[in-house]
């Protein structure tokens, strides 16, 4: 750049190399968040460590053994009216029951939703990373960011660290100028478009109440009655999920947050022919 | 789980993948497409680690693309297997190598049609009939006895589903249909998605 070269301004590193002493500059001022830097993409990972070596040796039958617990269920899934998105509220630390009102959705903007399932710290750390991503694309591109897109910079962040250990099952749920728009994103790089999705560990529960009962033109009502009891008949018959169902409903105009119901209240509403 | 199958006729490549995106036992998508268009006449068929498979494809597609912006011509479909098989080689002994299987089909206007058969572990095979996934193993020997190097399209499709109704009666899984295409020197064209009734 001509004009930086004229102004006599020194470039960065020239001013760090006399200011530090060589050999130390690798440690001092690097990225310590994940950025898109719009040269190269950055990953702050600790200087010395090999994340997914560790991790490896951590894998093996006989020795020290790193398990992961995936305890939630969350679904989603569209309908004529928009997208129904419901989770429950256990956050369970192995055997311990760390929280019985643990929120997990995010809500990114007024038009896009993020569900939580796996690690909680990696959940929410890089849902609100996307967050920010999104409020920047919005004041540089002056229109708001499409939900494929919002899902692929999630899904990107998620494929710099593979092999890494992280853990997240995320729905990305949003209403844009293609209309209502669901994708599943993973900590393994997963991501898909799709009609409906639930995650966690009582997701199979999840999947045969909706599926079931699932039909194109439901009304709005029914719909909350099938998002409410996909959540409770699973958190009925699996033990890390649990809680209250917190439900929420993307339209054309935004989201709202439908109801947040006890699951031990609900199953005995429904509990005839049941037990 | 997945399955590919690639069949080399006298003018013509016919390709077909299952459609289903699996996580453990889950079927989360019944309607998944596993080819990627490379050009207007290469398509790269892609299963393995979930994530691994797009951004290894999405990868080597965008490549492709830009060398035809750069040059101002497409790669041939050797090339463009070539370049695949390469990036695989580099990968594989770094620290994320990317477990994928591919086939790569498409027709070269001066060479014809091609099928490459490339896996995780970067071999590279130019053959007239291929297979990936479990599947393979069923459907390979109906490939070697009924093939021929001058199939018609439409004996090539009814080998298509002969393969595909030996799954369907003796693979543990359930894979319900395939997106099947065909490329030839008019470009690449969607044939009819194959469905299988329970039986």
């Amino acid at each position: 750049m001509a004009l930086f070269e004229v102004s006599g301004y020194k470039k960065y590193c020239e001013l760090r190399e006399q200011i530090l002493p060589a050999g130390l500059t690798h440690l001092v001022d690097r990225t310590n968040h994940y950025s898109f830097g719009t040269k190269t993409q950055e990953f702050a990972v600790p200087p010395g460590v090999d994340a997914s070596g560790f991790l490896k040796s951590c894998n093996h039958d006989g020795g020290v053994c790193i398990e992961m617990n995936h305890g939630t269920t969350t679904l989603a899934f569209k309908f004529k009216h928009g997208v129904i998105v419901a989770v429950d509220s256990r956050a369970s630390a192995g055997n311990y029951l760390d929280s019985t009102d643990a929120n997990k959705v995010i809500e990114i903007n007024a038009y896009l939703l993020g569900t939580m399932s796996g690690s909680a710290a990696d959940c929410q750390y890089w849902e609100r990373l996307l967050a920010k991503e999104c409020r920047l694309y919005r004041l540089r591109n002056n229109h708001r960011i499409s939900v494929a897109a919002a899902s692929k910079l999630l899904s990107n962040m998620m494929v710099g660290y593979r092999g890494m250990g992280l853990s997240m099952g995320s729905m990305i749920c949003g209403w844009d100028k293609q209309g209502p728009g669901l994708y599943y994103v993973d900590d393994n790089g997963t991501r898909l478009s799709g009609r409906m999705f639930s995650t966690g560990c009582g997701n199979s529960y999840a999947y045969g109440v909706v599926d079931s009962g699932y039909r194109e033109d439901m009304t709005v009502e029914e719909a909350y009655e099938l998002g409410r009891r996909g959540i409770t008949h699973a958190t009925h018959r699996d033990a890390y999920s649990g809680g209250v169902v917190n439900m929420y409903h993307m339209r054309e105009d935004g989201w709202i947050k439908v109801c947040q119901d006890d699951v031990s209240e609900l199953i005995h509403q429904y509990r005839k022919g049941m037990f | 789980m997945e399955y590919l199958i690639g069949i080399q006729g006298p003018d013509f490549v016919l390709v077909a993948a299952d459609n289903v995106a699996a996580s453990s036992i889950i079927q989360m998508k019944h309607d998944y497409d596993k080819m990627f268009k490379l050009s207007e006449k290469i398509l790269l068929l892609c299963v393995g680690e979930a994530g691994d498979t797009v951004q290894f494809a999405e990868y080597i597609q965008k490549n492709v693309q830009l060398y035809k912006m750069r040059n101002g011509y497409e790669l041939s479909p050797s090339a463009a297997a070539n370049f695949t098989r390469k990036n695989l080689a580099d990968y594989l002994r770094s620290r994320t190598p990317y477990h994928v299987n591919l086939l790569l089909a498409g027709y070269d206007d001066t060479d014809g049609p091609g099928l490459y058969y490339m896996d995780y572990l970067s071999s590279l095979a130019k053959a007239p009939f291929a297979a990936h996934g479990y599947g393979a193993y069923l459907t390979l020997s109906i490939l070697d006895r009924y093939y021929r190097p001058d199939l018609s399209r439409d004996e090539a499709v009814d080998l298509l589903k002969k393969c595909a109704e030996e799954l369907n009666k003796r693979f543990i899984l359930n894979l319900p249909s395939f997106t099947v295409r065909l490329i030839d020197k008019e470009g690449i064209h969607d044939l009819e998605k194959l469905t299988l009734g329970a039986k």
